[in-house]
Parts: structure tokens; C-alpha cells; sequence
């Protein structure tokens, strides 16, 4: 009995690992190019695409979604590590990651695929959207000079207004500064509307809306000096900014529980009439739309403080997807995703997710209210834009700086000491 | 495996035991290599990992010894978090295990509708977190819409005729985690349950039996009897408790996304921020073996603590 | 006269119990109630009508949700890897839990120990080292490594478990079985894990339930498509109708429905454990 017993399990181990070993390398396959990507919302339309691609080349093309997006950031820096990164994918982090890559190899210098012919590839696009690809010269990074990956659409965050609460409340038009922007708040108090919705328990969503204060209080210039260490948080300009949040926390002007909500809930909450203006990204369009088709709004712009400089919003790619150094497939990548930037496949793709097309020709056949989206694209900035950015550690202090300021239990002067006093800790901690 | 059991039997007594030591190995063997591969490796990894300074991508990782951890006792964001965890662990073991000792047994007994009950009982465990999150956002939610309150809560407390009670559940520093931890718990104590029940299920009968003829009431037989006999089982769910309620996090991220400051920072936040949102993997895996300590102290504890109550 | 004021006392007593356990179910019972009652209403509805039970009843919204979800693959994975793993720990887990409680061996503690302290010490960014592994080995993108790394996981918490429970058990049945000529592994196989029917019960209620919600070691371990689990199609479906509440609780509503299957399949063993073990005496 012990025996039979003892001879079954060993025999049920052997099955075991020979089925291991069965599943060994498969061959290289060099006419199918394989593609990760975390864009539930663009999977499907990727994989038409990737079908019709198919037929026009005899290349075949392989879509693979992961998502959600920090699942998808897991498996590609394993998969770097690992060396098996497949032909065609993105990076959703921070440049200096960004950078980190290209010097580990990970990544193809596409540069002269945009420059040939007179930049032709390079001129089919929204300059801002190869921006977030671009190194410039001399970068602190260190990595050399170029554009590194393929944009496949633009976004931008700016603020929406609910058309129908702000006409029961008497007020006219959409605010242009803060000062009637507190207006509008009270007008909306009295009939009992609560004012602004977004979703500040992502930190994200506090860095943007602060930036941009920040680049209308202070200009980019200032900014850039501070992360440099050569301008203390503690600054009365820095400190403005922080007194925006105060100055919505005391007038009312926020949503009950905002310090507290996914971006997700934000969106409910304005698609709902709960509040009459929102803090969010194009990528709203298509979410409102699903929740109440009927919803009548607007975009403006973040209303400004400071009437001396502009407001800077937060904009660029949406999403880029980059090829691999390593792979054997490198040029059928490229030619692949030089057809998906295409005028044709780019509107394809803006009409059936509902996103701004990086392509500047295809951008004809939007819906309107994307095109007020579009207009102040201009205006648009971004963290990989700039020339260096702040210490990660810093920045998570100086936001949950301002959600602590949101829940009222610290003053903008106290947030900026603390702020100031890591800055200090992280600048010495270089120099040695 | 079974090798060794072809023997010839002229073997001394001293081959026999080292033998039957083997044979009795063998048991373990095939938990012990799938371990090795897929635990002790990584472990190691993970500890080298601790002692160096990486961003998770880069080709140069740099040896900066013990400053990771040098850092990580310094980090007062750090341990208030572990403080936090302790906190929702502390409401779990008291709160949540004597709701689920009490409900197992209720249902030990000869009651009408015991099937249901305990059908009904595992339901929270099964749920996705998706929905738990959208009830309780939508039950604890603070905001008002044309004068009346959204959220369940707040709109029955106004109903009730108290609405001084009215309170931004998730977003004031006093209630939140208070609130996270009763969610957790409701969560959470199915698992309890079913464990207690199955533990229960194995005291022999005949010990109630004896106990009511020597005319113990209920009280003593429950002090007496069941208490001890569960005393194992309890110390396991015990240890589990600690284990789940320390790593507490995707109820958190549900309930509260990233927010409110540092109120409702747990460790498993801080490690996912070190490593995602800083990029400082090393620092994360040094909080991750700092975390593991932790606990495994604490484990030992309820043990110790556990086998002196036996006594 | 004295019976029947026993009987009032019994009937408050059960009134008593009757009403805890019932205010503790509805509590258990709202958010599955909520999430049906949501599933089968339309976009329009479900956040305007108050009524508790809605007029119009869309059972197509699960059609929809079944062909849109693409769930017919990803359900039939789920199943593959549920079981195989749920098979693979018991055995396994069952085999040292049994050496553990009851054989004798060098280094037992130091074994014991080391599961324990896995079960203890979290593992943050151990996917780097383990995908790096799996590749070198020829697992990643495989069934069969997604499947050893899924019992792994769960490992630890049901070798504690069952010890605790072999350990309650009593010898007698096991001495006599040694006599009746069984040896080590037959003795596990007919007496102990019959005796500890409810624990393993248990064990396979808990493990189905992780492997069918797991995804994040199946995104880092998986690449086709066709080799994902359930949560990915889950994860997709949620990203795709966060704005449609009723398919989307539709979509829930079906992931969730093979683990209460298997609840109360599983659930009648933990109560059965009892009058079998009973009958044997």
C-alpha cells in the first residue's frame, strides 16, 4: 500500500517536470512583432489595427494588454531585468526611469527615423506630444541627445464647469480668475451646490493642480531654480500656492471628502451634478459621456491668480509607446508604429476612443467639446518637458503637505518648513 | 521518494533510523523544494537588494551596506504606519475574532436556519474588493446634493434626528482609519468563522456529554471544556489575523485612494510608494525585511502569550 | 408549570440569538443584494431609481457581460489553475503538515520554522528575482509555472493550519491502523486526511478563493493572452465599463458565483467532518 502510494506521487512528479521541460523556447519568429501596452480603453481598436496591418504587410502583430497600469509597470521592469521586453512597449514613469532605460540599452534612438526626409515623421506630430520623448542637449539626465519613442495621442487637464448648475446659481459666464472664480463658489452656496470635484486622494492629480498655480504665481523659471535649491520653499510665491488649497478649504469650495477620492469617484460625482466644476483630463470626455449622455459642460481653464503671467496647464502625450534596443524585429517595429501614426489610423483611433490624435491632420473629425480640449494645447507643459524635476521624496512630502492643509490641520507656512527642511536633508545628501 | 524502501533487511538498527529519518524527510521533500525555488531564492535577492541603493532599472546598483536601514529607523512616516497597521490590528483581533468565536458558536448549536447563517456568514470574504469599495464609498460618502446627504450614513443619522452626528466619515483624520478598520473587519471575519466552526466541529461530543452529567452549566463548560479544546485553532486564527490586518492595503486604496496625509499610511503603502512612486527599491526591500521581522515577532508573542494562557 | 417557563426561556433565548445572527447576515447579504439588484437595471436607472426591487429586470445585461468580457477563455484558465493548485496544496501541504505533526525527523523545528517565518516576512519587489528565475528555467509564459508559483503561495498558511489540526487528532485510529499493516503514506491517505476533513475543507475553500482572485503574479508570469485567468478579463472588463454599472456588476456578479459554488459545496464537509468522524467511533 505504502509502496503503490510512494510510486504514485513519484510518478505524478515526473509528469510534473517533464511537462516543464516540454515547454522550452520557442523558435524566433521574425515576421511577428509583439506588443505591451496598459490602454484597456485602446485595445480594441489596437487590435483592428494591428489585423489591417496584417493584411497590408503579412506582417503580424501581436496586442497584449496588462492592466492595471501598476501590474503593467511591474512586468516590464521585471522583464527588463530579465532581458525578454518584447518588440514594441510603453514606459509609464517618471523620465529620469525613462532615462534609466535607454542607458540600460532598453530602448531604440529613433531620431534618425524622424529626421530622414526633411523630419517628415517628425512634422506629422503636435510638437508638444514628441516632447515627452524628447532628451535635449546637455539634459541632466545624461543621455543622448534624440526622441526615443512614438506618441500615440495628446491629452491635456484642465477644468470643466457644469452649464446648468452655474445658470442656477445666476452666474453668467465661467470664471477667469480665482477671485471670481470665489464668486462663483458662493453664488453656487446659496443655492446649494457644492463647487469643485476632483479626485485629490491621487497624489498626481494635487501634483498638476499645484504646478499649475505654481506656473502662473511663479513662472517656470522660479520653479526651476527651487528644485535647483537655489530658491527656498519657504518663499512667499511657494507659499501662494499653497494658500490656494487653504483659500479653497475656507471659502467651501470643494466637494465634501475630495482629499479622499479616486479620480474615478471625482468623475461620478461631477457626471452626477454633485458639483459644478471638475478638475480633470480629456480622457473625461468619454467617462461623462458614458455616465449621462446628457450632461451639458465646458472647459475653461484653471482660473488664474496672478494676471501678470499665463496659465500653464498639464499636457503632452498621452501615451507613447517605445521599441525595443534588443529585438531582432527593431525596423518592422518602427515601420509599424511609423503606420500607426499615420493620418488614417490616427483618426481611426481618435473616433473610436475618443482621445486627441497626436497626428496634427487627423485632428478634423473630433467632437467639440474635444476640440475646446485642443485649442489651449499651446498653453500645455509637462513634467518631462522641463529641464529637471523635483526629488521624488520632496515632492511626496509637499503633497501630502497640501492634503494635510485640505483637512485643515496644518497652515501653508508650516507645510512650506517642512517642505523646505527635506529639500535641505536631500540637497546635502547629493553633495556627498 | 521511495528509494530507500527497497531494502535488504540484514541493515542495523543505526542505518534503520537514518532510513526511517529519510523516509519520514521525504514527507516534506516536495513542499521544501518548491519553496527553495520559489521563496528562499527571492528572499535571499530580496535581502542582498536591502543593503543597496537601485532605482529598479538601472545597470548600477551601489552597496551602501546597513543605510537603508540606518534610515528606515529614522523614517517616523514609516513607523506611524506600522502604528496605523497596529491599530487596525488591534480592533481586528479583539473585535472581529469575538464576532466570529461568537457566530461560530451560535452555529455550533442545534439552531433553526444554521445552513443559511453559515452561508450567509462567508459572503463579505467573497466579494471583490471592487464592490466593497463602491458600497462603503457610497454608505460612508460626506457630500450633500441639493440639501440632502448622499452618503447612507450620514443621511440616516440626519433622518434619525441627529444630525450633529453627521460626519465626513472617510476624510476626517479622527474617523478614517476607525472606519477602514471596521470595513476590514466585516471583510474578514468569514474567515475567522469557518475556521472556528471547523475547529469546533472536532471537539468530541462526548466531552459536552461528560461536562452536563457532572452538572457544569454553560458558562463552565464553555470556560472548561470548548475554550481549551479551541485553543489551538483560536491561536491560528489569531496568527492569521496579525498576518492579514498588518498587510492591510488594497481595502485602504479602495476606501481612501492615496489620501488624507499620513492618516492612513500602512506599510504595504510605504513600501508600493518607495518603490513606484520614489523609485527607491532597495529602501523598499529594507522595509519589507524590517516588516517581516515585525511580525514574526509579533506571531511569536501571541504564541508565548498563547501557551501561557494554557497553562 | 416548570415546563413551560423553560420553554419562555428558551424561546428569548433563541429570539436573542436569532436576532444577532439575523442583523450580522443582513449585513453580508446587502452587498450582494446591491450588487444583483444593480446588475440587472440599465445605466439610465441605476442611479435614479430607489425603488428596492426595480420594475424592469435586463437579464441580458449578463449576456452582454459574458460576450463582451470575452469570459468563455479566461473562465475556462481560472478553472484549470483553481484546480490544479487547490490539488497540488492539499496534497502537498498535507503531506508535511502530517510529517510535521506526527514523524519524526531531523531538523523538524527548523522546517516548521521556516514555513512559518515565509508565511510572516512580505516580499516586496520579489517579482523582479522570481521572473528573472522563471525565465532562466523555461517557466514564464507557461501553465505549469504560473501553477508551481500559485501553490507556493499558498503553501505556508495551510501547512499551519492542517499541523493544528492533525495535531487535535487522536492517535488510536492511526495505532490501529499501524497494526492492520498500513504504513506511513497509507496512513495519510486513509486515516488522517479523512479525520481532518473539515481543516482541509478549509484549505481548499481558502486557496480557490486566491487563486481565482489572484492576477498580479499572472500578469508577470503570463504573456498570451489565452494562458490569463479570470481577474485579467475582470480587470480589463472593469476598465472598459467603469461608467456601465450594470454590466459591470454583471461581470462581478459572474466571477463571484463559482467561489460561492464552491463555498457551499466545501462548507457541508466542514459540518460533516463531525458526524462522520463520530460514526467511525
Amino acid at each position: 500500500m505504502d509502496r503503490k502510494l510512494g510510486i504514485m506521487l513519484f510518478a505524478a512528479v515526473m509528469v510534473f517536470s517533464l511537462s516543464c521541460s516540454g515547454c522550452g523556447k520557442k523558435q524566433e519568429d521574425l515576421n511577428t512583432i509583439s506588443v505591451w501596452h496598459w490602454m484597456i480603453d485602446r485595445n480594441k481598436a489596437l487590435e483592428e489595427l494591428a489585423a489591417k496591418y496584417e493584411q497590408q504587410t503579412g506582417i503580424k502583430v501581436k496586442i497584449d494588454l496588462f492592466a492595471p497600469s501598476e501590474a503593467y509597470t511591474q512586468k516590464v521592469v521585471a522583464s527588463a531585468q530579465a532581458k525578454v521586453l518584447p518588440d514594441i512597449y510603453g514606459i509609464l514613469d517618471k523620465k529620469e526611469i525613462f532615462s534609466a532605460f535607454i542607458k540600460g540599452g532598453f530602448i531604440a534612438d529613433l531620431t534618425p527615423d524622424f529626421k530622414a526626409n526633411n523630419s517628415e515623421w517628425e512634422n506629422w506630430f503636435f510638437p508638444k506630444a514628441l516632447d515627452v520623448n524628447r532628451f535635449v542637449e546637455g539634459n541632466v539626465y545624461g543621455v543622448k541627445p534624440g526622441i526615443y519613442g512614438v506618441p500615440l495621442d495628446v491629452t491635456n487637464i484642465q477644468m470643466l464647469y457644469n452649464v446648468k448648475l452655474l445658470k442656477k446659481a445666476g452666474v453668467k459666464a465661467p470664471p477667469q480668475t480665482f477671485s471670481e472664480f470665489l464668486e462663483a463658489i458662493q453664488a453656487l452656496k446659496r443655492v446649494g451646490v457644492s463647487g469643485l470635484v476632483s479626485g485629490w486622494g491621487e497624489l498626481w492629480m494635487l501634483d498638476c493642480f499645484s504646478s499649475n498655480y505654481a506656473f502662473n504665481i511663479m513662472g517656470e523659471e522660479k520653479i526651476m531654480a527651487t528644485y535647483r535649491g537655489e530658491v527656498p520653499y519657504t518663499d512667499p510665491d511657494w507659499i501662494k500656492v499653497l494658500d490656494v488649497f487653504k483659500q479653497l478649504v475656507d471659502k467651501g469650495a470643494l466637494l465634501e471628502g475630495v482629499v479622499t477620492k479616486a479620480n474615478k469617484y471625482a468623475e461620478q460625482d461631477f457626471a452626477l451634478e454633485r458639483a459644478a466644476f471638475a478638475f480633470n483630463g480629456s480622457w473625461c470626455v468619454n467617462v461623462y459621456n458614458g455616465m449621462n449622455p446628457s450632461l451639458e459642460y465646458g472647459v475653461m481653464l484653471p482660473p488664474a491668480i496672478n494676471s501678470n503671467l499665463p496659465m500653464k496647464i498639464w499636457g503632452g502625450a498621452g501615451s507613447s509607446l517605445v521599441v525595443n534596443n534588443m529585438s531582432p524585429r527593431k525596423d518592422k517595429a518602427i515601420a509599424f508604429l511609423k503606420w500607426l501614426s499615420e493620418k488614417d489610423q490616427q483618426t481611426y483611433l481618435a473616433k473610436e476612443t475618443k482621445n486627441l490624435p497626436s497626428n496634427r491632420e487627423a485632428l478634423a473629425e473630433i467632437p467639440e467639446v474635444l476640440s475646446s480640449f485642443a485649442s489651449v494645447m499651446d498653453q500645455a507643459t509637462h513634467p518631462t518637458f522641463w529641464a529637471l524635476n523635483e526629488d521624488p521624496i520632496v515632492s511626496e512630502v509637499f503633497l501630502k503637505g497640501i492634503q494635510s492643509i485640505l483637512i485643515g490641520e496644518k497652515t501653508p507656512e508650516q507645510i512650506a518648513q517642512e517642505v523646505q527642511k527635506v529639500k535641505q536633508e536631500q540637497l546635502s545628501k547629493k553633495k556627498k | 521518494m521511495s528509494v530507500v524502501a527497497t531494502n535488504p533487511t540484514h541493515l542495523k538498527p543505526r542505518t534503520l533510523i537514518i532510513q526511517d529519518n529519510l523516509k519520514n524527510l521525504s514527507f516534506i521533500m516536495p513542499a521544501v523544494i518548491l519553496f527553495s525555488i520559489f521563496y528562499i531564492y527571492p528572499f535571499f535577492e530580496i535581502f542582498r537588494l536591502s543593503l543597496q541603493d537601485w532605482n529598479g532599472i538601472s545597470p548600477d546598483r551601489s552597496w551602501v551596506g546597513l543605510a537603508n536601514f540606518a534610515e528606515l529607523m529614522k523614517d517616523k512616516v514609516w513607523w506611524t504606519s506600522v502604528w496605523h497597521a497596529s491599530y487596525i490590528t488591534l480592533i481586528a483581533l479583539t473585535f472581529q475574532n469575538a464576532l466570529a468565536f461568537a457566530l461560530a458558536l451560535a452555529c455550533d448549536r442545534q439552531i433553526r436556519m444554521k445552513k443559511f447563517y453559515q452561508v450567509i456568514f462567508f459572503l463579505p470574504p467573497v466579494l471583490s474588493e471592487v464592490v466593497v469599495g463602491l458600497i462603503w464609498q457610497w454608505i460612508l460618502n460626506a457630500g450633500v446634493q441639493g440639501g440632502q446627504q448622499i452618503g447612507i450614513l450620514n443621511y440616516w443619522l440626519v433622518q434619525s434626528g441627529l444630525p450633529g452626528l453627521v460626519n465626513n466619515w472617510l476624510s476626517n483624520p479622527e474617523t478614517a482609519l476607525t472606519c477602514i478598520a471596521v470595513v476590514h473587519c466585516w471583510k474578514g471575519f468569514g474567515w475567522g468563522f469557518i475556521m472556528l466552526l471547523a475547529g469546533l466541529q472536532t471537539i468530541d461530543h462526548q466531552l459536552y456529554e461528560a461536562a452536563k452529567v457532572d452538572g457544569a452549566g454553560a458558562w463552565s463548560t464553555f470556560r472548561h471544556v470548548t475554550l481549551p479544546m479551541m485553543l489551538p485553532v483560536i491561536s491560528v486564527v489569531v496568527i492569521l489575523t496579525i498576518l492579514g490586518s498588518m498587510q492591510v492595503f488594497v481595502l485602504i486604496k479602495a476606501m481612501v485612494s492615496q489620501g488624507l496625509g499620513y492618516h492612513t499610511e500602512v506599510p504595504v503603502t510605504r513600501i508600493l510608494l518607495a518603490m513606484q512612486g520614489t523609485n527607491r527599491f532597495g529602501y523598499a526591500c529594507s522595509m519589507g525585511v524590517t516588516f517581516g521581522i515585525i511580525l514574526v515577532c509579533l506571531s511569536l508573542l501571541s504564541k508565548t502569550f498563547g501557551s501561557k494562557t494554557k497553562q | 408549570m416548570e415546563g413551560s417557563r423553560y420553554k419562555a426561556i428558551g424561546v428569548v433565548k433563541s429570539v436573542i440569538i436569532h436576532s444577532f445572527l439575523m442583523s450580522v447576515a443582513l449585513t453580508c447579504l446587502f452587498p450582494l443584494f446591491w450588487m444583483i439588484r444593480c446588475s440587472l437595471m440599465t445605466n439610465q436607472t441605476v442611479f435614479t431609481d430607489k425603488t428596492l426591487i426595480p420594475r424592469d429586470l435586463h437579464f441580458s445585461n449578463y449576456i452582454q457581460a459574458w460576450v463582451d468580457g470575452g469570459f468563455g477563455i479566461y473562465f475556462l484558465n481560472s478553472m484549470v489553475y483553481t484546480v490544479s493548485v487547490v490539488v497540488g496544496i492539499v496534497l502537498v501541504s498535507s503531506l508535511a503538515a502530517y510529517a510535521f505533526s506526527r514523524l519524526k525527523f531531523p531538523g523538524k523545528n527548523f522546517f516548521f520554522g521556516m514555513f512559518l517565518a515565509a508565511m510572516m516576512i512580505p516580499l516586496p519587489g520579489s517579482f523582479v528575482p522570481m521572473y528573472v528565475l522563471m525565465t532562466k528555467l523555461g517557466l514564464a509564459n507557461t501553465r505549469i509555472g504560473y501553477i508551481l508559483c500559485m501553490i507556493s503561495v499558498g503553501l505556508s498558511v495551510s501547512i499551519l493550519l492542517l499541523k493544528t489540526f492533525f495535531d487535535k487528532l487522536p492517535h488510536d485510529m492511526e495505532d490501529a491502523a499501524r497494526i492492520d499493516g498500513c504504513g506511513r503514506l497509507g496512513i495519510w491517505w486513509h486515516v488522517a486526511l479523512p479525520l481532518a476533513r473539515p481543516a482541509l475543507a478549509v484549505i481548499v475553500i481558502f486557496n480557490s478563493l486566491n487563486v481565482w482572485n489572484e492576477y498580479i503574479l499572472a500578469y508577470l508570469l503570463l504573456n498570451d493572452t489565452s494562458l490569463m485567468p479570470l481577474q485579467r478579463g475582470l480587470m480589463v472588463f472593469q476598465g472598459t465599463y467603469s461608467v456601465d454599472y450594470p454590466i459591470l456588476m454583471s461581470g462581478l456578479t459572474i466571477a463571484a458565483l463559482p467561489i460561492i459554488l464552491i463555498y457551499l459545496f466545501m462548507q457541508q464537509h466542514i459540518i460533516k467532518g463531525l458526524t462522520e468522524g463520530a460514526t467511525v467511533q
